[in-house]
């Protein structure tokens, strides 16, 4: 059981308050957990990452165990501490905007 | 009595106002979608409680919403739109070609007749369609493949597509316009379609008179009349009397011809409505007034309308599809600016009333007349 915490707006749009748990079969990756989001909350297809492009969009940032993941290879391997569900995969919306 | 709900979309949510006929007295519902970018929401003439909405912002882009019983309730529904095979460049401000890529939806138009049916016109300009309650959506691509699609350039707002009208009287035939490409017709269904853009003069390109280029910020149709169309560009307000075939300049006596909203009177044809803006630069209304002008001769013969529009000091703009009337009679006339007001006449625009005042700044006003 892995966790994730979306920002306020995702949250938001996906009806959710808190973490969000998800169950991984296979490596835990940044594709793989947002493949398991948006399977379990469709309404958070393309709000993540790009339809068409698949990329994750400019203004959304993937953080865990301290570190900026965001330019992480989609398929590389999230940290143990991740996969293991000790730490969250934080996904976090720049400070930006009015 | 009949009852009157207006839609409204902001920069931080939607909001949904509604009245009875006498259209004094309002309930305010909202903010919807807190936060989100709300470029448009619109109900379908065919069900009136199915109501589709935009909603977007720079962090995740653009989700879509569907209502089935006018706004209490939504559901999220698609939000791919992928431009039909290769999507090929237009042109970038520089003049340089630059790939088009999808960014938002600036105009939902449900169908006249069928409530799963709606038109999206999005940014980078593409016509969308859905027969399936928003769930998919298809490019009518004809439109971007017609042959000018690469000339085509982005205005300040973005390359927009931002009016969509259906004929009555003529299932086959839309009209659309971009900003800033021009106005385009399909008489086919949205096979094919052709720029309908002569008269149009545009100082600020390199060919004023070009076939594309125009900055057309939005059109008006009296579905009486599916031939006679009224555009306000940037500078100048035009009509036409066939289609598009040609246009002729109606700015009259308009303190200036520069603005963004147009629209008919419900029940007088040849009764419009602008609210003139200044510009290049500044965007706002003119000497600090915020008038609407109304021409009761289809154009050129121009009446300001003050009474209960404040008069000093303010400095706003009315945005492009921020202005809608209903079907009551008297005609109900409704706009709204980037100071967050909504503004409301029930007397065909002899009188108005704040509904609101403090909205954030306001990207787009619908009008349901309901029974």
């Amino acid at each position: 059981m892995i966790r994730v915490v979306l920002p306020p707006h995702l949250r938001g749009l996906a009806h959710v308050s808190g973490e969000v748990k998800l169950d991984i079969q296979g490596a835990v990756t940044q594709r793989s957990v947002v493949d398991a989001l948006e399977e379990r909350y469709p309404m958070l297809r393309g709000a993540i990452r790009d339809h068409v492009t698949q990329k994750r969009r400019p203004f959304l940032r993937f953080f865990a165990c301290g570190e900026d993941l965001s330019h992480v290879q989609p398929d590389a391997p999230l940290p143990e501490a991740v996969a293991s569900g000790a730490e969250p995969l934080l996904i976090v919306g720049a400070i930006a905007g009015g | 009595m009949s009852k009157v709900r207006v839609l409204v979309g902001t920069r931080k949510g939607a909001f949904i106002l509604t009245s009875d006929g006498k259209r004094e007295n309002w309930d305010v519902s909202g903010p919807h979608f807190a936060g989100w970018e709300i470029y448009h929401l619109k109900g379908s003439p065919a069900d009136p409680n199915r109501l589709y909405l935009s909603q977007s912002s720079g962090w995740s882009g653009q989700i879509m919403q569907r209502s089935n019983d006018g706004g209490n309730t939504w559901e999220t529904v698609g939000n791919k739109f992928a431009y039909d095979g290769v999507p090929g460049t237009h042109q970038w401000y520089d003049g340089t070609p630059h790939p088009w890529e999808f960014k938002r939806v600036w105009h939902l138009e449900p169908s006249l007749t069928n409530p799963d049916m709606v038109y999206a016109g999005v940014e980078d300009a593409a016509l969308f369609v859905s027969k399936d309650g928003g769930q998919n959506w298809q490019e009518l691509s004809g439109l971007r493949r017609h042959g000018s699609g690469p000339y085509w350039q982005p205005g300040a707002g973005g390359m927009c597509l931002h009016t969509i009208i259906q004929d009555s009287s003529n299932t086959r035939r839309m009209y659309i316009a971009i900003s800033a490409a021009g106005a385009f017709r399909t008489d086919d269904g949205g096979k094919t379609w052709r720029p309908i853009n002569q008269g149009l003069r545009s100082q600020y390109i390199p060919d004023p008179t070009a076939e594309v280029g125009h900055c057309v910020h939005h059109i008006a149709m009296h579905r009486s009349r599916p031939d006679v169309l009224f555009m306000q560009k940037h500078w100048d307000v035009m009509r036409t009397d066939n289609a598009g075939d040609l246009w002729q300049e109606i700015s009259g006596n308009l303190p200036t011809d520069f603005g963004f909203v147009i629209d008919v009177h419900a029940h007088e044809p040849e009764t419009i409505y602008v609210v003139p803006i200044k510009s290049d630069s500044e965007h706002f209304t003119p000497d600090g007034k915020l008038r609407v002008y109304r021409s009761r001769t289809g154009g050129n013969e121009w009446e300001a309308l003050t009474k209960g529009l404040p008069q000093a000091d303010c400095y706003v703009n009315v945005l492009r599809d921020a202005m809608s009337v209903d079907t009551l009679d008297k005609c109900g006339v409704y706009f709204g600016t980037t100071g967050g007001q909504v503004y409301a006449s029930a007397d065909a625009g002899d009188t108005w009333a704040p509904i609101v005042r403090d909205f954030p700044a306001v990207l787009s006003v619908e009008v349901q007349t309901l029974p």
